[in-house]
């Protein structure tokens, strides 16, 4: 891990003093003194504790639920099951252009049936926490147990009267699909899968409701993702009007997408806070996030190419088995959507076709994780590529050249949607990163190592793949700027944090827009209400929503300091500028320096001078995107396989991402590393299984096996590159959260198909020592 | 459950509290004495994040029982920085951008000070196997093992 850090960074842009410099973080200081605040950490006078009881088997009708014995018990409360909530609607969605998936959204606690093992059966709630566990323990459920269906690419079966277990199928395409494999030279077909993961952030989840009845607002604390969507939501749900609902995010154990959707827990504890007229805590535990907190990543693609005798593509055709597990939840059928719309990558498909079976199985309900559908795909479409060289016998690399989208033909507009909106690829230079970045490896050379390695009976192999990211999802972002008597902004804004460093990067945007110390700037998010609306913090979208936002905001602010200033100076406003965070006259620059807190205390609502004016020095900044932008890069892997095990070690990661503009490097680098581990996680040790009967088998983390310090790649290099800046904002922003983990199933795969001299080999993830066991032995045994 | 009395000696502060025999130290420490640096990340003791020096060992105090440790003298993360002065490993953590959410960092920190302490002059091979006994699920360690080295290379 020597490698030191090193950032390619575009000349010839503007930069203030902080955009583009790896300051330290303004979060760290009390996480590093263990004065963070996070959900288990908020705490009320008089507050219950719940403990959800959660169904044991995966699939069954619901005989009874008893819960005599437990509400007897000294210090519960309450015991609630199905029946006590049955007037709750089920946890909406967030609709794509798909509709009608509503007969399949969750309900806060089962009704009649349980789908999946770990759903939310009864609350039970008590004084204290271990009371309400012990209580948990004694309510008895009587389920009889119907088949689970636990195969998202076998036959739909029914979910509820007049509804399958396939509530729908995404279909996309473009171009003449049949003439492109009619004319083909030849046509190379996969059947990939990849497993189910998670998150799983090292803070479980977490939910605090409390109803302050001297003011009738009901408040929910441990929000983290979707603040303000989850409010507006559970407020209908509650039947409340929104502005008697507030959610507030403090610090939040990582999100990488599970964390902060509108779950079950959320509606129960701001209910029973209300109806209880207690503060009611819910505190995740590890067993119950492993299965009950979204997993995500399962499906299976049966996929086709047409290509030219050149290893040009003509077509593709792809049919993907999206498993959903029991429930559509927030997300409603996005990942499937994504998957279906963004498969094709960095290259020039002329025809394209594509079914995405969204289905419903009896396990954990889906939603979003890191890269969604892209992780997916990337390591289907890059299987494909290297499958496609490995038929015509061309080199791996050379076929990618080929059929990668020219950086003169961007915007390059793909006729196909994802997330509701078309796919126009913004800007990027494919190739040239992809030179880069096996310059920077020292490509040949390293192959020839690989070479000399395996020559003296070691398994080495090099692995490569390219990807396009996705960021930046609008539709809109706010951001509020007020500047104190002191000289001190308050920066509110409407996305969330999730430990990414969100509120270092609007205050350094926010700082060099006036011209002062980025420290200056207090950046408050995460609560609904200080700020009318907010889209939160998710698909790589902070930086460049509430980025762009902040940069309007801050030159509104700017301007109207300047016009303030100018009236101190009494000169006209054309006579005046400002820098160092000082208005000043244009001609005599070193005369008088007008601060920030003196304009503040000029137009302060009691001042003298503030005249009839609106008070205060403060600006709104809103900046709204119809279309997403689109960052890329190349991965690397090499990896040494021990044959005696099957395990596979990453000796040696590389990471090329093009970023657009990076506003703080060390941040985005770590967003890559930290992104990197993931998807190696993904790519050889997380999978969620389950037995025969829906019984999940890895619900604690020695089942379920996170990455630690020893798995990571002892070299790890990450080259950011600033060279196609997004013309969709205009500080050419791109998102960097998720290009460290998307293209890493795909590298590794072709890294141990190399390695193991067989090409075609990795079908699946995660690639377990057992079939890497299994295929040296069959290979002994055939040789 | 009958309650016990105890007294806890954390970061030199004596701490009387009443606690059930089988309330963990983790919740002790964090429900009946405030100290909620420490954090509870899977009460099973694979992931450390509720990593606290119990004479001197780290220890997972989801693992251990508050009872067990009476007598014994206790280490927190807010027993680290003295008089609002970081120590240098916290200092290092900041530096190399060794946290993102911040969740693991109490218990990286206290497994880290630890292994200075007892072993200053620490290979980098053995140094890698004690912080591979804790779990980060944002940074992915590289930023973490280079803020410890640094503080141990300064040390030698």
């Amino acid at each position: 891990m020597d490698t030191p850090a090193h950032h390619e960074l575009g000349s010839g842009q503007e930069t203030g003093e902080f955009i583009g410099r790896s300051v330290p973080r303004l979060e760290d200081p009390p996480l590093v003194r263990g004065e963070g605040r996070f959900a288990g950490d908020v705490n009320f006078p008089h507050q219950l504790h719940m403990r959800v009881v959660r169904a044991q088997v995966a699939h069954g009708r619901i005989v009874a639920v008893d819960t005599d014995t437990a509400r007897a018990m000294p210090g519960v409360v309450a015991v609630w099951t199905g029946a006590d909530v049955a007037d709750i609607p089920p946890i909406p969605y967030r609709a794509t252009a798909l509709k009608g998936l509503d007969p399949y959204c969750q309900p806060i606690l089962a009704q009649e049936k349980v789908r999946y093992v770990g759903e939310p059966v009864a609350a039970v709630f008590a004084t204290d926490p271990y009371l309400a566990e012990d209580a948990a323990e004694m309510v008895g459920v009587e389920i009889e147990p119907l088949p689970a269906l636990l195969d998202a690419s076998a036959e739909p079966g029914e979910f509820s009267e007049g509804h399958s277990t396939e509530p729908a199928v995404i279909r996309k395409g473009y171009g003449d699909v049949e003439q492109a494999f009619a004319a083909a030279h030849a046509i190379v077909e996969l059947d990939l899968s990849i497993g189910r993961h998670s998150g799983v952030p090292l803070e479980c989840r977490g939910a605090i409701g409390r109803y302050d009845a001297a003011h009738d607002v009901l408040e929910m604390y441990g929000g983290a993702k979707k603040n303000h969507w989850n409010r507006d939501e559970m407020a209908k749900m509650l039947g409340r009007s929104p502005s008697r609902l507030h959610v507030y995010g403090d610090h939040v154990g990582g999100g990488f997408g599970v964390r902060g959707e509108l779950y079950p827990e959320d509606v129960l504890v701001c209910l029973a806070a209300y109806r209880l007229r207690r503060p009611v805590k819910w505190i995740e535990d590890r067993r119950e996030h492993l299965m009950a907190t979204n997993h995500s990543r399962q499906q299976r693609h049966k996929i086709e190419a047409a290509v030219d005798a050149d290893g040009r593509l003509l077509g593709i055709r792809n049919r993907i088995y999206h498993d959903n597990g029991a429930y559509v939840r927030t997300h409603g059928a996005r990942v499937a959507d994504m998957a279906a719309g963004l498969l094709l990558g960095p290259y020039r498909v002329p025809a394209y076709s594509v079914a995405a079976h969204y289905r419903l199985t009896n396990k954990t309900p889906c939603g979003t994780y890191r890269s969604p559908g892209r992780y997916e795909t990337t390591f289907v479409r890059e299987r494909l590529m290297d499958a496609i060289a490995q038929r015509l016998e061309l080199d791996p690399i050379e076929v990618r050249r080929r059929n990668l989208i020219h950086k003169d033909e961007m915007p390059y507009a793909r006729p196909v949607d994802a997330l509701g909106t078309d796919v126009i690829l913004d800007s990027g230079d494919y190739a040239g990163l992809l030179e880069k970045s096996l310059n920077r490896i020292g490509w040949e050379q390293a192959r020839a190592e690989a070479a000399r390695r395996k020559a003296a009976g070691e398994l080495v192999g090099l692995g490569i793949a390219m990807f396009v990211e996705k960021s930046g999802l609008g539709p809109s972002d706010g951001v509020r700027l007020t500047v104190d008597t002191t000289g001190a902004v308050e920066l509110v804004t409407g996305a969330a944090s999730v430990g990414q460093g969100m509120e270092t990067v609007l205050a350094q945007i926010c700082a060099d827009g006036l011209g002062i110390d980025y420290r200056r700037v207090r950046v408050v998010h995460s609560r609904t209400d200080l700020i009318e609306f907010g889209n939160g913090a998710h698909a790589s979208r902070v930086t460049v929503m509430s980025g762009s936002a902040t940069q309007i905001a801050t030159r509104k602010l700017r301007e109207q300091a300047r016009q303030i200033g100018a009236e101190m100076l009494g000169v006209d406003v054309g006579e005046v500028d400002m820098a160092q965070g000082c208005v000043f006259r244009v001609d005599r620059p070193n005369e008088r320096r007008i601060g920030l807190d003196e304009i503040a205390r000029y137009v302060h609502a009691s001042s003298r001078t503030v005249g009839r004016r609106t008070p205060g020095l403060r600006a709104e900044g809103w900046f709204y995107s119809d279309h997403m932008n689109y960052p890329y890069g190349v991965h690397i892997a090499q990896v040494c396989i021990d044959p005696g095990t099957g395990l596979v070690k990453v000796e040696r990661y590389l990471v090329a991402y093009d970023v657009g503009r990076a506003v703080n490097p060390m941040l985005i680098e770590g967003q890559i590393v930290g992104g990197l581990a993931q998807g190696i996680g993904g790519a050889l040790y997380e999978a969620f299984t389950y037995d025969e009967s829906g019984q999940p088998l890895n619900t604690t983390f020695a089942d379920y096996l996170l990455v630690t310090a020893k798995e990571m790649p002892e070299r790890i290099d990450v080259m950011i590159t600033e060279d196609a800046p997004s013309p969709l904002n205009p500080l050419g922003l791109k998102g960097a959260g998720e290009g460290g983990t998307n293209a890493v199933g795909a590298a590794i795969a072709a890294a141990v198909d190399d390695a193991l001299d067989s090409p075609g080999f990795v079908k699946e993830l995660p690639i377990t020592p057992i079939s890497i066991l299994a295929h040296l032995e069959a290979r002994q045994a055939g040789s | 459950m009958s309650k016990r009395e105890i007294t806890l000696s954390i970061n030199g502060t004596q701490y009387a509290v009443v606690v059930e025999p089988r309330k963990t130290l983790v919740d002790a420490l964090r429900d009946d004495c405030g100290l909620t640096g420490v954090h509870v990340g899977c009460e099973h003791g694979v992931c450390g994040a509720c990593t606290v020096l119990v004479d001197d060992q780290p220890v997972r105090s989801c693992l251990m029982f508050a009872v067990q440790a009476q007598g014994a003298q206790i280490r927190t993360v807010e027993g680290l920085a003295h008089d609002g002065r970081l120590t240098a490993l916290q200092q290092a953590f900041m530096e190399h951008h060794a946290l993102q959410c911040g969740f693991c960092t109490a218990g990286f920190l206290m497994l880290a000070t630890n292994v200075l302490e007892q072993t200053p002059d620490i290979s980098d091979e053995d140094l890698l196997d004690v912080l591979s006994s804790n779990l980060c699920r944002c940074t992915g360690y590289k930023n973490i093992v280079a803020a410890v080295r640094s503080v141990r290379d300064a040390i030698r």
